[in-house]
């Protein structure tokens, strides 16, 4: 694999967690649960939309035929999509969307961070963006988490219950194959094991201030990153690729 | 004869489309203005990644630029580095206030969660009495307050560095 291959996925794999969370959130539109976390929500899917357009426009260009960035979020199939499984997981109740949330954001913003170090110029000019915005979501999540956690015991139980569900899934979001060993050994991006002790402290001390108990249980769930997705994917790109397919070529 | 100081003269009248008192100059997204015989470069970059607004900015851009009779110019849009409230002009913040928005303030790092609550004057009554509604306000770049002594509702524009 060559330096721009691997770039090239590594990208995808961005690109796609932003647009698919984006496009989770923007199902909310007109149905958040109260009106300030409605325009909350499809703010930070804006900023996600917009972080994907900046992540698949690059890999559009590093692609080995070159592509555009409408290309790669609506003419894909399924399998092509790289994704963690977590972000494409249904919003639920209000509870399950900012745990999910939650959980990217704390991973998403020590990533941003430490990408801004990058030697690949343009990575590190999108992450500097994204990090700017990013850092309000994870306030805003966080935020939720206590409020709810050390809210009342309903709210508590079922936080706790969102917690149990959607754990399992976020550990994918440290994935590595030989993609991330490359890039890793050429400065481009951040190891793993370098991120994962930060968003496990967030973790710590958000959950220590709601009352929230981490789950004994630690299944793992992955297959996203591979183009293994859940019942859930498919339904999810069929609303959003729609108008693509029906009108090919179409833009705003 | 085009000179760059003319374009810069030209951008203070295009006005940002959510925030119609603000020139783009004033908001600080125009990041360069370039002449090179008589060929006009723009460079300008977005507040927020995913802000729909920045395809009307450059519409409205070459709108102002074929009125003044420029037909060579070009437009490029930049993000790095990136764009932050520092930018926004003093006369922007003065501009921003009279029209109801509050300008931003000298803020903390974002990333700080358990920090002591901002002070957001009101902008009608000047009351230090204001809540945040809600971090997200009526565009990516605003947040909800509303004035404890007025009651009035207001945007903030947030602080973003």
């Amino acid at each position: 694999m060559t330096e721009k291959q691997a770039l090239y996925k590594y990208l995808l794999r961005m690109g796609d967690d932003s647009l698919i969370l984006g496009q989770r959130l923007s199902e909310l539109c007109g149905h958040g649960p109260i009106l300030e976390e409605d325009i909350a929500l499809t703010n930070i899917s804006l900023d996600l939309i917009g972080q994907a357009t900046l992540l698949l426009e690059y890999a559009g260009e590093s692609a080995p035929e070159k592509k555009t960035n409408d290309e790669l979020a609506y003419l894909r199939i399924e399998k092509e999509y790289v994704n963690a499984l977590l972000v494409e997981q249904p919003n639920g109740h209000f509870g399950d969307t900012i745990m999910r949330q939650f959980l990217f954001d704390a991973y998403r913003k020590p990533l941003l961070e430490q990408l801004l170090d990058s030697t690949d110029k343009r990575l590190a000019g999108i992450a500097e963006k994204a990090l700017k915005e990013t850092k309000y979501h994870l306030r805003h999540s966080s935020e939720w988490i206590i409020r709810l956690g050390d809210g009342t015991q309903e709210s508590h139980q079922r936080i706790q219950n969102s917690l149990e569900a959607l754990l399992r899934y976020a550990y994918e979001l440290f994935f590595e194959n030989e993609v991330d060993e490359l890039l890793i050994a050429q400065g481009i991006i951040p190891a793993a094991n370098s991120i994962f002790p930060i968003w496990e402290k967030t973790l710590h001390d958000v959950f220590e201030e709601a009352t929230l108990l981490l789950p004994k249980n630690k299944w793992k769930f992955q297959g996203g990153r591979e183009g293994r997705h859940s019942e859930h994917m498919g339904y999810l790109l069929a609303e959003m690729q729609y108008m693509q397919r029906t009108y090919p070529n179409m833009e705003w | 004869m085009v000179n760059e100081s003319k374009i810069w003269e030209h951008l203070e009248d295009v006005f940002d489309p959510e925030v119609p008192v603000l020139s783009i100059v004033d908001l600080g997204i125009v990041r360069g203005v370039q002449v090179v015989k008589d060929h006009v470069s723009i460079t300008i970059t977005p507040t927020y990644s995913g802000c729909p607004a920045m395809h009307t900015i450059e519409k409205d851009i070459e709108l102002k630029l074929k009125k003044e009779a420029i037909s060579s110019y070009e437009i490029h849009t930049s993000i790095a580095p990136a764009w932050t409230t520092d930018w926004m002009s003093e006369i922007g913040k003065k501009k921003l206030k009279a029209y109801g928005i509050a300008p931003p303030q000298d803020e903390v790092d974002k990333s700080v969660l358990f920090a002591d609550p901002l002070v957001v004057p009101c902008p009608k009554c000047n009351s230090s009495d204001t809540k945040l509604v809600s971090q997200f306000g009526s565009t990516a770049c605003k947040a909800h307050y509303q004035c404890s002594t007025c009651k009035e509702p207001f945007d903030y524009f947030k602080c973003l560095r």
